[in-house]
């Protein structure tokens, strides 16, 4: 009996340590380049004093900004959406380390927690950060969490920018929650606007997940502003996160009903199980995505050749000609080893939000959360940060940011405009 | 005082283990109280509290099926969906009637519970006949259908009261149900409760999990509950006795559909947003696991499993990336170690009683 045990116990350490080597050698490009960038903010971490020393110099006159602020990030860096939480988090402490780089008066600590896409675990993540002195939210990444998070910041007083939740959940009665991305509202009319205004004789399909916020929202507001239109949707498919496997029924039913148009408001996992499905019953419509169909060219094991003409709703293009959008793109690829999809260029927008934000505030390194807040909540309509997501981006004092949608095409395995 | 403790030792030994798990709540509550009064506890743990109150319920519930009915329920989160549903429709809705914070969660809480408890009688009578694997499947599914039906759930409250609408089609918004342009949305569909005021404190978690206590400890002692436990000792003897397997079977399951709504309820309103996602298979295999972990029929053990498993991943931050992974090392470990005949003789002959006392508790 004992030693059986002991030969369990062996067992277990074993399977554990090839697991851990495992993960270690899977994901080069993920995992270890994850950790990196932590180093530098580690230490930060290490040399307080430093940042004490410049809390000292916050007695200066208020107007000029000052001093280490600690950023807080949350997203899904583990789980099914961590393709999302991992590029908001790693664009994020890119342009955090570009502004330390800058030796201005203001410097930031980045620190990032997971939160697994789940409210609960978001809410415990918040509180973590809290902990360690976050002054200012990145985050959440995810809608859902940020739905919960951001009450909770509303009711604490924390100023936080998302990269990425686009509902008007998220931002409504908040005045202190911001976003870089478009909301929800915003895909679905602009995506039906294109598509009246490019393709006006099309036959829609849509296919949709109906117990995700996020995709149900969009497709609201896409069927209505579709009618508005007059835009034939023929065909609506509806999955679940537990059907996302198969699409053959809904594809049929697209089919049959002579979709040549299928607009796909969903996360690139399922679209990219709808491509190939699709390209197997030899149906070659044109797809039509949002955002959330950003990332499907950097999933592992995806034969980018299915993607070829699917065309999307994104604010960032990674081949846009402009030098900062070039730089952007080579820092990620180089520390990261892939190309940075629009979830990145949002994280790295929202650090330099906060950064314009709090340079137009005069904030100082000693200030509380609270006054941080207040102060951030009163310039924030005032300011216009040029991003890689958009020039001139401009808030609204609810929250939503004004910025123009763009739509790209994917030719040979890369985000072009459409011609 | 002589007496008192002759009186004590007099007492049946699983009388003590009773009286000692509701001391040591009571001992945690006061500990953790005082600790949050003088500002000892970081908020990471401060708001870690009501869900483990959440858990710890559910925790202790499952117990009474997996561990006292020994039947394997799989669908355990359902029951929590139903009653943290229903738990936000009532507090959101009486927000105005009922003013007071924690009458309206206590309301939230029973009316939570007795949904649950609708839910276990229609999900208890047909399934109950079926035995072990069978019930596992059915009770798996039954989880999946609720987290389905809400998501097809539209409801919203104005002047003229609650607006309900099933959008089994997908064609429906809540722009649909027909409400004043004053009325307020409380679930929406797949988009789930939003701006759920949250109610949810600390003291009420504990007040819940005492209430689950003396209910589910004394059923356990009671004449019913040791039918229950001869059902699932040896149901044939049990029948040839005269014990009427439907009605207790359904006595415990369905006490504990109506437990696992009310951790439901309080653990809706511990958050504003809330999604049927949330209530899958997972959350139910988590609550399995802490069961399992804290010993089949020991509530005390499920309590400790629940609070300790709950913290570990978020102490384990600091790993970063492999947090998940030294969960699961750490889960392995734990179930080795007890399982290790050397260690629990020693643990024997260390506290003499222990094994009988963990047998019978």
């Amino acid at each position: 009996m004992k030693k059986k045990n002991l030969a369990a116990l062996l067992m277990a350490g074993a399977m554990c340590f090839s697991l851990l080597a495992g993960c270690s050698g899977g994901s080069e490009t993920g995992g270890t380049g994850t950790q990196d960038p932590e180093e530098p903010s580690q230490g930060a971490e290490a040399t307080q004093p430093a940042g004490d020393d410049q809390n000292g110099q916050g007695n200066e006159p208020a107007g000029t900004a000052s001093g280490t602020f600690k950023l807080g990030g949350i997203g899904p860096l583990t789980g099914e959406n961590a393709i999302y939480g991992n590029a908001a988090m790693n664009g994020a402490q890119i342009a955090v380390d570009e502004i330390n780089a800058l030796g201005g008066a203001i410097t930031f600590e980045f620190e990032k927690q997971d939160d697994e896409s789940d409210p609960e675990k978001a809410l415990n993540a918040y509180n973590t950060l809290l902990d360690h002195g976050m002054q200012v939210l990145v985050g959440t990444v995810t809608t859902g969490p940020c739905i919960t998070v951001s009450d909770q910041a509303f009711q604490d007083r924390v100023f936080a920018m998302t990269p990425s939740a686009s509902s008007t959940d998220v931002i409504s009665g908040k005045d202190n929650m911001f976003q870089v991305c478009f909301t929800d509202p915003n895909q679905g009319v602009g995506a039906a606007d294109y598509i009246s205004a490019n393709m006006p004789d099309a036959k829609v399909a849509i296919i949709y997940r109906n117990d995700d916020a996020y995709s149900q929202g969009i497709r609201d507001t896409f069927v209505s502003e579709a009618k508005a239109k007059g835009l034939e949707v023929v065909d609506e498919g509806t999955f679940t996160k537990d059907t996302q496997t198969d699409f053959s029924v809904q594809l049929t039913s697209a089919q049959n009903k002579g979709a040549d148009l299928i607009f796909l408001p969903i996360y690139y996992q399922p679209a990219s199980v709808i491509l190939a499905q699709a390209k197997a019953m030899d149906y070659n419509p044109t797809y039509f995505g949002v955002d959330g169909m950003d990332g499907i060219l950097t999933m592992e094991g995806f034969d980018t050749s299915l993607a070829e003409g699917v065309m999307l709703l994104t604010p960032f293009s990674a081949d846009a000609e402009d030098e900062r959008t070039q730089n952007f793109v080579k820092t990620y690829s180089d520390l990261y080893g892939e190309t940075p999809n629009q979830f990145a260029a949002d994280g790295y927008d929202v650090v330099y939000a906060i950064y314009e934000a709090l340079n137009a505030a005069g904030c100082t390194g000693g200030m509380s959360a609270e006054e941080i807040c207040e102060a951030l909540i009163a310039v924030m309509p005032t300011i216009s940060v040029d991003g890689l997501t958009g020039q001139g981006m401009t808030w609204q004092s609810t929250g939503e940011v004004s910025k123009a949608p763009m739509a790209v095409v994917i030719e040979n395995g890369v985000y072009v405009l459409p011609n | 005082m002589k007496k008192l403790i002759g009186k004590i030792k007099g007492l049946k030994k699983t009388t003590k283990v009773d009286f000692a798990t509701y001391g040591g709540v009571i001992l945690a509550f006061l500990i953790v109280s005082a600790l949050g009064r003088f500002g000892f506890l970081n908020r990471s743990i401060s708001g870690m509290l009501v869900p483990i109150c959440a858990y710890i319920v559910m925790a202790v519930s499952l117990n009474l099926v997996v561990g006292i009915l020994g039947e394997l329920s799989l669908g355990h989160a359902g029951f929590m969906s139903v009653g943290a549903f229903t738990g936000v429709i009532v507090a959101q809705s009486l927000q105005a009637s009922v003013p007071s914070a924690p009458l309206r969660l206590a309301l939230a809480i029973v009316v939570g519970a007795m949904f649950a408890a609708v839910a276990g009688v229609i999900v208890g009578i047909p399934v109950l006949r079926l035995r072990g694997d069978y019930l596992a499947i059915v009770t798996l599914a039954f989880g999946e259908i609720i987290k389905e039906l809400i998501n097809c759930l539209l409801v919203g409250y104005d002047s003229k009261g609650l607006h309900i609408a099933f959008n089994l089609d997908g064609s429906l918004t809540i722009n649909d149900i027909g409400m004043a342009p004053d009325g307020m949305a409380i679930i929406k569909g797949a988009q789930g409760a939003t701006g759920t005021a949250t109610i949810a404190s600390f003291t009420a978690g504990f007040i819940l999990i005492m209430l689950t206590l003396v209910i589910v400890l004394n059923l356990v002692r009671s004449r019913a509950g040791r039918a229950i436990m001869a059902l699932r000792d040896n149901r044939i003897a049990a029948e040839s006795v005269g014990v009427n397997v439907t009605k207790y079977k359904l006595m415990a399951f369905v006490t504990s559909a109506a437990l696992a709504g009310a951790a439901g309820a309080l653990y809706g309103l511990n958050y504003s947003g809330l999604t049927a996602s949330k209530f899958g298979f997972d959350t139910s295999i988590l609550v399995l696991v802490y069961v399992v972990l804290g010993g089949l029929g020991n509530m005390w053990g499920s309590i400790i499993a629940a609070t300790v498993l709950y913290i570990l991943p978020e102490a384990l931050r600091e790993f970063r990336d492999y947090r998940m992974l030294v969960y699961a090392i750490v889960l392995i470990l734990v179930m080795l170690a007890t399982n290790n005949d050397q260690l629990k003789g020693l643990l024997g002959r260390i506290i003499p009683k222990r094994k009988g006392a963990a047998d019978n508790g």
